[in-house]
C-alpha cells in the first residue's frame, strides 16, 4: 500500500453548506443522497477505504456480499430490472474489476441502469503494474454508458452525481467509476448536488409532432397493422399508455423477450412471443402485415432473422429513444424518436379508434396450429417422460402469474418465457441480448432483495446454474427469499438441440456429468427437494411456491426434448419451423 | 454499395479516455481509420475530432450515429470527399548537402509551393501543407536527393458551406446554459 496523499485544502474557510469528509466517506454518504438502501459488492485491497466508511451506516445501507463480482453485477442487474431503480455494486481494482465485465456486457446490451464503483490502485502507482492494478477504464470502454477514473477526492460529488444521472436517464446502461486508493484517504470540503444535466448528452430526443402525425396517418389507413413491443415500453413506464393505444386501435401485439410482462399475457391482442423460438404466428405475420410498428425495441437478429426476408412488405413505424437505433437493423419508413410514453401519449391522441378482427383471427388461427403441433404436447405430454412446459403450466397454476420469473439462459429460458403467465409488468428478468448463463441465480437474488413483497421464481438450467452457483451462500446469508428451480436436462440443452438439428448429432461436449444438486443445496442450508416422476411433481411445485422462504426444487426433464417453434439461424422469419 | 472516401467530424468534451471510445465504435465494426485528428475546435473549451475512412455510407451513417451517442460528444456528422475543404502537412528532412550541389532543390521547393522550415549544417526540413497526391508529388520529386525523414499529419477539414456543425453545437451549448 502506498502513501497517503496530503489532503490538496488545508485550513481554507468553509462555505457554510460543506463538511470536511474522505474521499471514501464521501461515496457513502453520496449512495445515501441518491437513495441507495442495498448495494452488491465484494471488498478487496483497494476498495478498503470505502467498505470501511461504509461500516458507520450499515443501518442505512445494506451491503449484500456477493460470491463472486460477477455475481454482485447481476445481482444489481436484478435489482435494478425487478425495483426500477438503479442497481450498485462494488470491487475492488484488478481481478475485482475485471469480474465485473460480463455483468457490465450484460446491462450495456439490455439497458439496465447500474452504477458500479471499483477501486484502483494508489495515483502515484497508475501504469506501474502494480498489485492489482488493471485498466479497467479502458477494459470497460466499449461495455458502459459512460465511465471515469477519480483521482482525486474532490472529484467524487461530481463524479458520482453523473453516474447515476446517466444511468438512469435516456435509455439507461451501466456506468462505471473507478477511484484511486488515495482518493478514497484524502480529506476534502463535501458538498452534493444531484445531476439533472450533462451539456453534451441528450437525455431523450425532443419529439417532433409531425413524426407522429405521419405515424397515425399510416396507422389509421393500415389494413393489417402489427405492434411489436419490447423493454422501452417498461422502462419508459409506458404499460398503461401502450395498453390504450392498442385497445383503441385494436393492433395486435406480439413481445420481445425484453418487453415480456409490459402488457399482461392473457390480453386478447397480445398475440405472443417474437423471435427464434417466439410464437407461430407472431413469426409468421411479421411478413403479412401492412405496417408494422416497434415501440421500444432494436430489432436484434434473434427477433428478425434473416434481415433480408423480413417484413419486406411492410411500411415500418419506430418508436424509439436512441436514434442510433433508427435504421441499424430495419429500415423506417417513419421514425419517432423520443420516450415511448410521451410518443404514445401524443399517439393515442390522432389514432382512430379500430377494430381489426380478421387480422387478429389469423394470428388465432396459427396458435391453434401452434398448440396441436407443440404447446399441448409440450405443456401436457403423452410420454412419461416431464417437459419443462409442463413445470411452467403448473408454477402458473401456483401462483396466478403474479411472480417475478428470473431466467438463466438456455432451452429452460426460452420454455419459461414462452409459457409463463404475467399479470404484472417488470415482472420477467432475463439475460436477452447478452444471453449470459450464470444471469439467473444471482439476479434472482437481486430482484428478491429490491422487490421483498413478490415471491421471485428463478428458473435454471444444469449448466447455467452451475457458472454461478456459489451465490446460493450470498441467498443464505441475506434470507432472501429466492425460489430456484432447476430444470435438469445433464445437457447442455440448447446447444444440444443445434447439434442434433445442424451439425449430425454430433454431441461434442454438451453432456454434463452433474454434481448432486440435492447435496449442494442442502450445503447451503437450503431446502431442497427433487422430483422425478410425474405424480409427485404438482405437491412438490406446491410445497415449493408456498415455502417462507429459500426453496430448491430439482426437476428431471427429458434429457433431449427440443424447443420449437424455431425459425433456424439464417432464415426468414416466415420459415419458422414447428418440428 | 460502394466504398468511398468520408471525412467524419465530432464535436465532443476534451476529456481523458474520450479518444479510445470514439476508435473502439470502430475496431468493433472492423472498420479501418485511415487517419485521424484532434484539436480545439471555433467554440471555447470544445475539441473537435477529424477522422478519415474509407467505408459505404450506410456504415459511415451508422459510425456516426454511434460517435454522436456517447455521452461526452455534442454533435458528429460525416462529408463526402466534395463537400469539404481538405488539407493534409508533410514534413521533409533532407540532407543540406543536396542543396549545395546546384539550385535543382530550392526550385522543387518553390514549384510546389513548399517552404523551408528550418536550415541546419546537416539536414533542412521543408514543409508543405496540401492534398494527399500534392504532399506524394513532392516526397517523389525529393525522393532522388534522399529523404532522411518523412511525416505526413491526419487530415483536417471543414465544411464547404458557411457553417458547419459548429453551429448546431453552439445552440446546443446556447439551449442548456
Amino acid at each position: 500500500m502506498g502513501t497517503v496523499e496530503a489532503p490538496e485544502q488545508t485550513s481554507k474557510s468553509k462555505a457554510s453548506n460543506t463538511e470536511r469528509l474522505t474521499g471514501a466517506e464521501a461515496v457513502v454518504r453520496i449512495l445515501l443522497e441518491e437513495g441507495v438502501d442495498l448495494a452488491f459488492g465484494y471488498p478487496g485491497g483497494a476498495i478498503m477505504p470505502v467498505y470501511d466508511a461504509m461500516y458507520d451506516f450499515q443501518d442505512q445501507l445494506h451491503h449484500v456480499l456477493a460470491r463472486h463480482e460477477q455475481g454482485a453485477s447481476h445481482a444489481a442487474q436484478g435489482y435494478a430490472r425487478a425495483s426500477g431503480k438503479v442497481g450498485v455494486c462494488l470491487a475492488t481494482s484488478g481481478p475485482g474489476a475485471t469480474n465485473l465485465i460480463t455483468g457490465l456486457a450484460d446491462a450495456q446490451i439490455d439497458s439496465t441502469p447500474i452504477v458500479c464503483i471499483t477501486g484502483q490502485v494508489p495515483s502515484a502507482l497508475l501504469g506501474s503494474d502494480a498489485f492489482q492494478e488493471t485498466d479497467v477504464i479502458g477494459i470497460s470502454m466499449p461495455v458502459t454508458k459512460w465511465n471515469y477514473q477519480v483521482t482525486k477526492a474532490e472529484e467524487i460529488p461530481d463524479a458520482l452525481a453523473k453516474a447515476f444521472y446517466i444511468a438512469r436517464s435516456g435509455r439507461p446502461g451501466p456506468v462505471l467509476i473507478d477511484i484511486t486508493k488515495d482518493a478514497q484517504f484524502q480529506e476534502f470540503d463535501f458538498e452534493y448536488k444531484k445531476c439533472t444535466f450533462v451539456r453534451s448528452y441528450i437525455e431523450k430526443p425532443a419529439l417532433d409532432i409531425t413524426k407522429v402525425e405521419e405515424a397515425a396517418e399510416l396507422i389509421n389507413t393500415a389494413k393489417r397493422p402489427y405492434v411489436l413491443f419490447g423493454q422501452g415500453v417498461i422502462l419508459a413506464q409506458a404499460e398503461k399508455e401502450f395498453k390504450d393505444f392498442i385497445e383503441k386501435t385494436g393492433i395486435p401485439a406480439a413481445w420481445t423477450i425484453m418487453g415480456l410482462s409490459a402488457l399482461e399475457t392473457d390480453h386478447p391482442l397480445n398475440v405472443g412471443m417474437l423471435g427464434m423460438h417466439g410464437n407461430y404466428g407472431p413469426n409468421l405475420l411479421t411478413n403479412e402485415c401492412d405496417v408494422l410498428i416497434a415501440i421500444g425495441m432494436r430489432f436484434d437478429d434473434r427477433v428478425t432473422g434473416n434481415l433480408s426476408k423480413y417484413a419486406k412488405q411492410a411500411r415500418v413505424i419506430h418508436l424509439e429513444i436512441d436514434p442510433a437505433e433508427i435504421d441499424k437493423n430495419v429500415k423506417t419508413d417513419v421514425a419517432v424518436l423520443g420516450d415511448a410514453k410521451e410518443s404514445l401519449t401524443e399517439l393515442i391522441k390522432l389514432v382512430k379508434p379500430n377494430s381489426h378482427e380478421e387480422w387478429l383471427q389469423r394470428f388465432r388461427d396459427c396458435d391453434k396450429q401452434e398448440w396441436e403441433k407443440v404447446i399441448d404436447e409440450e405443456l401436457h405430454p403423452k410420454t412419461d417422460i416431464l417437459s419443462m412446459g409442463e413445470v411452467i403450466r403448473i408454477i402458473n397454476d401456483k401462483t396466478g402469474g403474479d411472480h417475478i420469473l428470473v431466467t438463466d439462459v438456455g432451452q429452460h429460458q426460452m420454455v419459461a418465457c414462452r409459457y409463463t403467465k404475467f399479470t404484472r409488468s417488470k415482472s420477467n428478468i432475463t439475460s436477452g441480448g447478452l444471453g449470459t448463463m450464470g444471469f439467473g441465480l444471482p439476479a434472482a437474488l437481486g430482484a428478491a432483495l429490491g422487490k421483498p413483497d413478490r415471491t421471485v421464481i428463478t428458473v435454471v438450467g444444469d449448466g447455467g446454474f452451475q457458472m454461478t452457483l456459489q451465490e446460493l451462500a450470498t441467498i443464505y446469508q441475506t434470507k432472501a427469499k429466492v425460489k430456484v428451480l432447476l430444470l435438469n436436462n445433464e445437457f447442455l440443452g440448447m446447444v444440444r438441440q443445434w447439434q442434433q438439428l445442424f451439425f449430425d448429432k454430433r454431441y461434442s461436449s454438451t453432456e454434463m456429468i452433474n454434481p448432486d444438486f440435492q447435496t449442494i443445496a442442502k450445503g447451503f442450508y437450503i431446502p431442497t427437494n427433487k422430483v422425478t416422476e410425474r405424480d409427485k411433481l404438482e405437491s412438490a411445485i406446491e410445497e415449493f411456491v408456498n415455502h417462507d422462504g429459500a426453496y430448491f426444487l430439482e426437476v428431471m426433464v427429458g434429457k433431449e426434448n427440443n424447443v420449437f417453434p424455431m425459425v433456424p439461424s439464417g432464415s426468414g422469419v416466415a420459415e419458422i419451423r414447428l418440428e | 454499395m460502394e466504398k468511398q472516401e468520408f471525412t467524419i467530424t465530432a464535436y465532443t468534451e476534451n476529456h481523458v479516455g474520450l479518444l479510445h471510445r470514439i476508435t473502439i465504435i470502430f475496431t468493433k465494426r472492423k472498420i479501418n481509420i485511415e487517419s485521424l485528428t484532434t484539436s480545439e475546435s471555433e467554440t471555447e473549451g470544445i475539441h473537435r475530432f477529424t477522422i478519415a475512412v474509407t467505408e459505404t455510407e450506410e456504415l459511415v451513417q451508422k459510425v456516426v450515429k454511434q460517435i454522436e451517442k456517447q455521452v461526452e460528444v455534442l454533435k458528429a456528422g460525416y462529408y463526402k470527399k466534395k463537400e469539404v475543404v481538405q488539407q493534409e502537412l508533410a514534413l521533409y528532412k533532407i540532407p543540406t548537402d543536396s542543396l549545395t550541389n546546384g539550385l535543382e532543390v530550392e526550385r522543387i521547393v518553390r514549384e510546389h509551393n513548399a517552404r523551408f522550415l528550418t536550415i541546419e549544417k546537416d539536414f533542412v526540413v521543408i514543409e508543405k501543407a496540401g492534398y494527399r497526391r500534392e504532399t506524394k508529388a513532392l516526397f517523389d520529386e525529393l525522393e532522388p536527393y534522399g529523404i532522411n525523414e518523412f511525416v505526413r499529419s491526419g487530415r483536417i477539414a471543414v465544411a464547404r458551406e458557411a457553417f458547419g456543425l459548429g453551429k448546431e453545437v453552439e445552440k446546443l451549448l446556447a439551449g442548456v446554459s
